[in-house]
């Protein structure tokens, strides 16, 4: 198998540096929504300037480049532990190269690595398929953002909310009601309904994958996303937690078995510097997307 | 605009209020999470009295903190033939530096603080007894605002990480937005009041 870490760094620069489309143009139709003159489309007139300099110059959009997420699709026979020995060392070369901060620092001592490596670091998750080739799916996850997302029990006598779509609905509001502008809003929800604990989590990060502009499959879903897409706007947070008519610019929700015992809502708050990036690898043949 | 100079006066701030956008011009210093430790440890709590090894960063850090300007910041720098510069530079969340915030407005006679999500109670209160401002900047707006930073003067405690060290910066036309004042005034107080209200409608219907 060839070494794909150069294939990587690029990867990594084009996630850190390039804001995808859909997530630009969000961000477009949100400010000219905003009042002529607030504070909410000066930051979201800022934001748009960012993300245009930072494209240009190959550099940060946000300097907390954040935890990088790696999802891999490989085929039967690729070796996993090379590709995370590729992975890894394409992040110590990210760093040098300036497209990411350095940002793993010792769980205990905060003695910081230096490279962008360390204990469960960065993130890892492989799932072998059955098409062609490899498929790695890159997230850029920002502390703010992840200090913000959060899990809930239900039923959760506080909220009135029961083991239903109307309490996911309104433990999802007091979710982006409690994160005010701190997860540098406006932001993307991954919510996940089910699984345990940390299988929750799991999956209500990787629903940030899905385009921001997309429709669930689901029909009961959908609904509920572009009802929570509706009120959490009408919370009036705004861009930066300013106030305004933009705090979410898009909702995704999934659903995983869970034991009987147990009903858990888990909420990923992703800031609007959604970064992520993907990249395919057929033979010789490397695509980014 | 209003245009601030570092080191800036008293009065400067108190003609400031909530939701007015400013320009600042002059060296101010990067600190979060592991800088705000270290200074309450080993300049607050020994009140001023440093253990020897600290003592010449101490002296450092008077000078560019009264009426100087904090940033909670962890940047990305680039190193080229010995100097440094920042190549992407926005706010971190400012609210992890409460607990130690207001005593070091204080101790050093700091001016203003910039992050972004604002602060609670305790920094507002400093804010108004002391004569400080909150100054928010675009979160993630990384490449922008690195434009305004200059100059990379120095770097102290680089042994924290380059997040978490002192940088000393020379900024010019840094933008930023009075979100709390020096008159008890929070643009983050009241947008969590009025949210509350719309949250409790939605819920309870």
């Amino acid at each position: 198998m060839q070494d794909l870490t150069e294939a990587f760094v690029e990867l990594i620069r084009r996630a850190s540096t390039q804001l995808p489309a859909d997530m630009e143009r969000a961000l477009r139709k949100a400010r000219d929504q905003e009042e002529p003159g607030s504070a909410a489309q000066g930051a979201l007139d800022t934001i748009l300037k960012n993300v245009e300099m930072s494209r240009a110059r190959s550099s940060a959009i946000c300097q907390d480049t954040g935890t990088p997420i790696f999802t891999i699709h490989y085929p039967l026979g690729v070796s996993t532990r090379a590709l995370a020995d590729q992975i890894r060392r394409a992040c110590a070369i990210a760093t040098e190269r300036s497209y990411l901060r350095p940002n793993a620092v010792d769980g205990l001592t905060g003695k910081n690595s230096g490279d962008n490596t360390g204990e469960d670091f960065p993130t890892m998750h492989f799932e072998e398929w059955d098409e062609e080739g490899i498929k790695v799916d890159l997230i850029l996850k920002g502390g703010g953002c992840e200090n913000v997302s959060t899990q809930y029990e239900l039923p959760n006598s506080e909220l009135d909310a029961g083991r239903d779509l109307e309490g996911v609905r309104r433990v999802v509001l007091d979710a982006v009601h409690k994160a005010q502008g701190l997860g540098c809003s406006p932001g993307v929800l991954g919510i996940a309904i089910g699984g345990d604990r940390g299988t929750s989590y799991l999956k209500s990060k990787r629903l940030l994958l899905r385009p921001v502009d997309d429709t669930n499959e689901q029909p009961e879903l959908a609904a509920l996303e572009q009802r929570l897409l509706e009120e959490t706007n009408q919370l009036g947070i705004g861009p930066m937690g300013f106030g305004g008519k933009t705090t979410v610019l898009g909702v995704k929700i999934g659903t995983l078995h869970r034991l009987p015992a147990s009903f858990f809502v888990s909420v990923a708050y992703m800031c609007w510097a959604n970064r992520r990036a993907s990249m395919r690898v057929i033979g010789e043949e490397i695509t980014y997307a | 605009m209003r245009k601030l100079t570092v080191p800036i006066s008293e009065a400067d701030i108190r003609a400031l209020r909530v939701g007015e956008a400013v320009s600042l011009n002059g060296v101010i210093v990067t600190a979060r999470d592991a800088a705000h430790k270290y200074m309450i440890e080993n300049f607050v709590k020994t009140g001023g009295n440093p253990p020897a090894t600290e003592a010449a960063l101490y002296q450092e850090l008077k000078k560019v903190l009264a009426g100087g300007v904090i940033y909670h910041c962890g940047p990305v720098v680039q190193q080229t033939d010995g100097q440094w510069s920042f190549v992407a530079a926005g706010p971190t969340t400012s609210i992890r530096e409460e607990p130690y915030q207001a005593d070091v407005i204080a101790h050093f006679g700091v001016r203003a603080v910039i992050g972004k999500g604002g602060m609670g109670a305790k920094t507002l209160k400093a804010c108004q007894d002391y004569g400080a401002v909150y100054l928010h900047a675009i979160g993630g707006a990384a490449t922008f605002i690195a434009e305004s930073v200059k100059e990379v003067l120095t770097v102290y405690k680089l042994d924290f990480g380059v997040p978490e060290a002192f940088w000393v910066i020379r900024v010019e036309d840094f933008p930023a937005v009075v979100t709390m004042d020096s008159h008890g005034g929070s643009l983050h107080e009241l947008i969590k009041e009025q949210s509350a209200q719309k949250l409790t409608e939605l819920i309870r219907g």
